[in-house]
């Protein structure tokens, strides 16, 4: 059979045709094995680009759209008078795409050549890399570049992929310390901040690195924050963005207007150089705050893109206690500046009347042989004490029998009313409620009862009362509008939306009452006898006011306060609370200087100067409306033109 | 070499019945066959413009695939012009030069990426693995031709001994694309010279029945890892498959419009990896969607029923074999490359012919047209004999 096929071109025709057949009969088996296949391959990309297209539509998408959250625009802070408070500077940030880089830390070492990266960067950066974020979002490595850094990222950049300096705008105080408690600061946000996020919080601050940490800035951080925007980029397989697709343009966050006039917020600032105190000055119109100081302060700024270790070091354990907000926080016995309203209370429940006049040898005593309750004058201020000599020279032992005729449930509802020992409801976070006690309260948290002694010591504002300076000023407020008090607050407008807080309480008294209490308040600084008469010198208006002294330390009985055997910080802290002008209130304040040791000499001057600053504004914008209305006076035919196109 | 004038041709056969007419003895004479001429030329044209977007308008690419595509369609019409008998001589004499440049590429070949490919003479390398592509079928055509078909059991021996010697050697660079393109153009001239049913289903049994001992206690366990990983890439996301994932990704979202000439997301953003070569298919799915997709299979549909149609009308058993195992292995390619690119075929490497960029593969593929070509105008002179 080998040798057939070898000549198997002499083999039979039908030999031959039969093997063709063979051969044309797989062909036709492989021709349909070929059809079959086809219809394989259609069947299959029919199933992929019809069945499953719209799942690989999204699969392609979610490939090559990128969505980038958009920082908004923090909202800015200005004044009363539109001066900016708080603003937004171009900062530039050194950023690493971690995707882009193989091995993070051969270029921090290569980056460390170049420019200064500490290790607490590369901490901040590792957390935030590990933070749920986009893939190949920029991760903030250094913040705050100088230009010089920058300089010499820019000639290096060639050979560091995935390094990019960042603009970004981040705040700036430009008044510093002025303003530091009140407006607060913003910082980096931390991880503790992170943790109490929610889902949606989360994705508001998915631009963002900054959160208000304290005062106004945190207060109102959601309205300051605005919302995200977002941008859908497309990009390439390797993570370079190349066109924008669609833009969500973020809302920027809404502006403060404060009612805080930073010129007086400056006067009061500067008059308390030197001390340690505080200053809160209200519109008693509105309850707006004016001025809101604390002394000593710090450099806001220092906190906007992380404070470093030492300087923060400094602040915090600085006796001075720099970071601490006095003016809501710190609370100081009232001492004698109760007395205005205590009196008024007399009044009103009859137990003391105009005519009301007491022996003052000095001392008060609940009965014979009991201890002594000094006067601060260790002679008394005479025979025929009435309620305006009281206030006036402020004495004790008047105020004392008060308190026993009064006693203290009659007393704490008059300083309840007046806001003392709540929340003010200020729009200031970590606000102090300080304590106005009561007979409960004593009961509730000493567990003893209330004893006659405790009313003598809260009505010259001793014992256990404390008070902020800003319910010293809030009471003030309540005082000079005759009863009308005030949630106090600094913001006027957010956005475009105007603030106005409703009274949140109503003191009644009747008019002579008022007035009575008003003049004796008059007389501390204008009285040739006033505690506070060294302030009235050139005063072209009507100031009425009280001083106080409040003690740090108890001081023994039969002993007499002496400066010079206690340490400086522990003597008397001086307080004053004053409203002007007299007869028409626009401005109530209240000043607590620490260990100034009396109100007239240390916290009254305070008061003249920020009652000064203040006319000199009233006065300087009565000026500029009368020159104003001079110049639209001159041009009569002008305004009959305007007047004839409204007509029209 | 005789080479036949279309006066000549007709002079020579007076007594025949069939007259040809004038247009198809023209191209007897040039020794082209005008369809399958016509299909090529529109594939390729096709193959350029999809290749031009894939290539992200890349000129450099465009003009060195053209320039293959000129080599290439010269030697395809040189290749026609062969006698027929005269290709059977030659091809076992192809066989052995290939044979031996196989054994050069192990002992002193160069390559890239682990793979021992080429051989590099200087000013210029090749794979003479692309040489076996030819060789092969002429080879195994030839043998079983000059033979009793349907074929004796020693001589499917001989045929199997012919497939398995450059297999393996094309196996060993290793380069498993090649050397499954060389086993099927062996095994489908076996197939077709009319190997048994009997033969060929008992062979599937024994790789059946054999695969699970080798599973079991031959294979080491990364081994079976890398079958695994061939057989279902999806498995392996960021390796190879991520080729596959795009690949459909980008398949499946062009749906049944495409996204458009040069606007397929996938590839142009360089999502799709290969996209130029392997994975070209999928570029025409996702720019010309599933009517791309349809119109391009049907064109290899055209071109391998040609083929098909050039075997069923051949003179010989020789060119029967050759023309059938050509066009079938032509569609082997299409077949294992757009399986695999859709993910229904593991990825072997296997590039789309005469559509991915390609150099020598692209001279190759069309030489084998050149075949199918000579074996299509062979002059019927062997009428008498028979």
């Amino acid at each position: 059979m080998p040798a057939l096929g070898k000549h198997h071109r002499h083999s039979t025709i039908a030999n031959e045709g039969h093997q063709r057949r063979i051969i044309q009969w797989r062909l036709l088996v492989a021709f349909l094995g070929v059809v079959v296949l086809l219809g394989v391959l259609v069947t299959r990309f029919y199933l992929l680009q019809i069945k499953q297209h719209q799942n690989f539509v999204t699969l392609s998408d979610r490939n090559r759209i990128q969505v980038q959250p958009v920082a908004p625009t923090r909202g800015l802070i200005y004044d009363r008078n539109g001066i900016l408070l708080a603003d937004n500077r171009p900062s530039y940030r050194l950023s690493v795409i971690p995707e882009r880089v193989k091995n993070l830390d051969a270029l921090f070492i290569e980056l460390n050549k170049i420019i200064d990266v500490s290790p607490s960067d590369i901490d901040r950066f590792k957390k935030l890399k590990n933070r749920a974020r986009a893939p190949y979002q920029p991760t903030p490595l250094k913040l705050d570049l100088s230009p010089e850094e920058i300089a010499k990222i820019s000639v290096n950049e060639y050979r560091l992929p995935g390094v990019e300096v960042e603009a970004e705008l981040v705040r700036y105080y430009p008044y510093g310390e002025l303003l530091a408690h009140t407006i607060g600061y913003v910082g980096r946000i931390n991880e503790r901040e992170l943790k109490a996020f929610d889902e949606d919080t989360k994705k508001d601050y998915s631009a963002t690195f900054s959160i208000g940490k304290i005062g106004l800035e945190k207060q109102y951080e959601r309205a300051l924050l605005g919302a995200v925007g977002s941008r859908f980029l497309e990009t390439n397989a390797h993570g370079r963005a190349l066109r924008e697709l669609e833009r969500e343009a973020p809302e920027p966050g809404r502006d403060l207007h404060l009612h805080l006039d930073l010129h007086l917020q400056k006067a009061a600032y500067e008059a308390l150089t030197g001390w340690r105190g505080a200053v809160v000055a209200i519109d008693v119109k509105t309850g707006g705050v004016l001025a809101m100081a604390s002394s000593p302060s710090f450099d806001p700024n220092l906190f906007v893109t992380g404070i470093s270790y030492t300087d923060y070091n400094a602040l915090n354990s600085s006796k001075d206690l720099p970071l601490y907000n006095r003016t809501i926080q710190a609370q100081y016995p009232p001492g004698s500046t109760l007395k205005p309203i205590l009196g008024l209370g007399g009044l009103e429940t009859g137990l003391i009347s105009a005519h009301t006049r007491i022996n003052d040898p000095g001392f008060y005593q609940l009965a014979e042989g009991e201890r002594l309750y000094r006067d601060w004058k260790k002679w008394g201020h005479g025979k025929h004490v009435d309620l305006h000599q009281a206030i006036t020279e402020s004495c004790d032992t008047f105020f004392y029998e008060l308190a026993v005729r009064l006693g203290i449930d009659n007393m704490h509802p008059i300083g309840a009313h007046f806001g003392l020992g709540q929340h003010t409801g200020i729009d200031v976070p970590n606000e102090r409620s300080g304590l106005w006690p009561s007979r409960q309260w004593k009961k509730k948290h000493r567990r003893q009862p209330w004893y006659p002694g405790d009313s003598l010591n809260v009505s010259i504002g001793q014992g256990d009362v404390l008070t902020t300076p800003l319910q010293l000023a809030v009471m003030t407020a309540t005082f000079a509008s005759q009863g009308q008090r005030f949630e106090p607050h600094l913001v006027k407008q957010l956005g475009k939306q105007k603030i106005e807080k409703k009274g949140v309480d109503i003191v009644s008294a009747s008019r002579e009452n008022w007035a009575y209490v008003n003049k004796a308040m008059e007389s501390v600084v204008h009285g040739l006898r006033g505690t506070a008469k060294g302030i009235n010198k050139g005063l072209s208006y009507r100031v009425a006011g009280k001083t106080g002294t409040a003690q740090v330390v108890g001081i023994a009985q039969d002993t007499d306060y002496d400066r010079d055997k206690i340490s400086q910080r522990n003597w008397d802290h001086a307080l004053f609370i004053a409203f002007a002008p007299a007869d028409a209130p626009e401005i109530a304040l209240a000043v607590v200087i620490e260990n100034g040791e009396h109100g007239s000499s240390a916290a009254a001057p305070v008061a003249r100067s920020v009652f000064d600053s203040w006319f000199d504004i009233e006065a300087a914008r009565k000026a500029k409306m009368h020159s104003s209305q001079k110049i639209s006076t001159r041009h009569p035919a002008k305004a009959d033109f305007m007047v004839s196109e409204v007509n029209q | 070499m005789k080479m036949h004038g279309g006066r000549d041709f007709v002079r020579h056969m007076p007594g025949s019945t069939q007259t040809f007419k004038k247009g198809e003895s023209f191209w007897r004479i040039v020794h082209v066959d005008p369809w399958l001429l016509l299909a090529l030329l529109i594939l390729t044209g096709t193959g350029l413009s999809i290749l031009y977007s894939a290539s992200g308008t890349s000129e450099f690419m465009i003009k060195r695939q053209i320039i293959f595509f000129s080599i290439a369609y010269i030697g395809m019409f040189a290749i026609a012009q062969c006698p027929v008998n005269f290709l059977e001589r030659s091809g076992k004499w192809l066989y052995v030069f290939g044979i031996v440049l196989l054994i050069l590429v192990l002992l002193i070949g160069v390559g890239a990426k682990g793979a021992q490919r080429w051989l590099s003479l200087g000013f210029i390398r090749f794979q003479p693995a692309e040489i076996l592509k030819l060789a092969m079928p002429l080879c195994v055509a030839a043998y079983l031709g000059s033979r009793a078909l349907p074929p004796k059991l020693k001589h499917i021996g001989g045929c199997l001994a012919l497939v398995a010697l450059p297999a393996l050697l094309i196996f060993k660079q290793p380069d498993l694309g090649t050397a499954i393109l060389v086993t099927a153009s062996g095994l489908i001239a076996l197939f077709l010279a009319g190997l048994s049913w009997r033969y060929i289903l008992g062979s599937l049994l024994l790789v059946v029945v054999a695969s699970w001992p080798m599973w079991n206690f031959v294979m080491h366990d990364y081994q079976k890892q890398r079958v695994l990983t061939l057989l279902n890439p999806e498995a392996d996301r960021l390796g190879s498959g991520w080729n596959i994932i795009q690949s459909k990704t980008a398949i499946g979202s062009g749906g049944l419009e495409g996204k458009g000439w040069m606007q397929g997301t996938q590839s142009q953003l360089d999502f799709l990896p290969e996209s130029h070569t392997d994975f070209i298919i999928a570029v025409l799915a996702e720019e010309f969607g599933l009517k791309g997709v349809v119109l391009l299979l049907s064109l290899y549909g055209i071109i391998v029923a040609r083929g098909l149609m050039i075997a069923w009308r051949a003179q010989n058993h020789f060119g029967r074999l050759l023309a059938g195992s050509v066009t079938l292995t032509f569609f082997v390619y299409v077949f294992v490359n757009v399986g695999m690119v859709s993910g229904i075929l593991p990825v072997v490497g296997v590039p789309l012919p005469l559509v991915s960029l390609g150099g020598t593969s692209l001279v190759t593929l069309m030489a084998g047209f050149g075949l199918l070509m000579a074996v299509a105008t062979e002059p019927k002179k062997t009428q008498t004999q028979t």
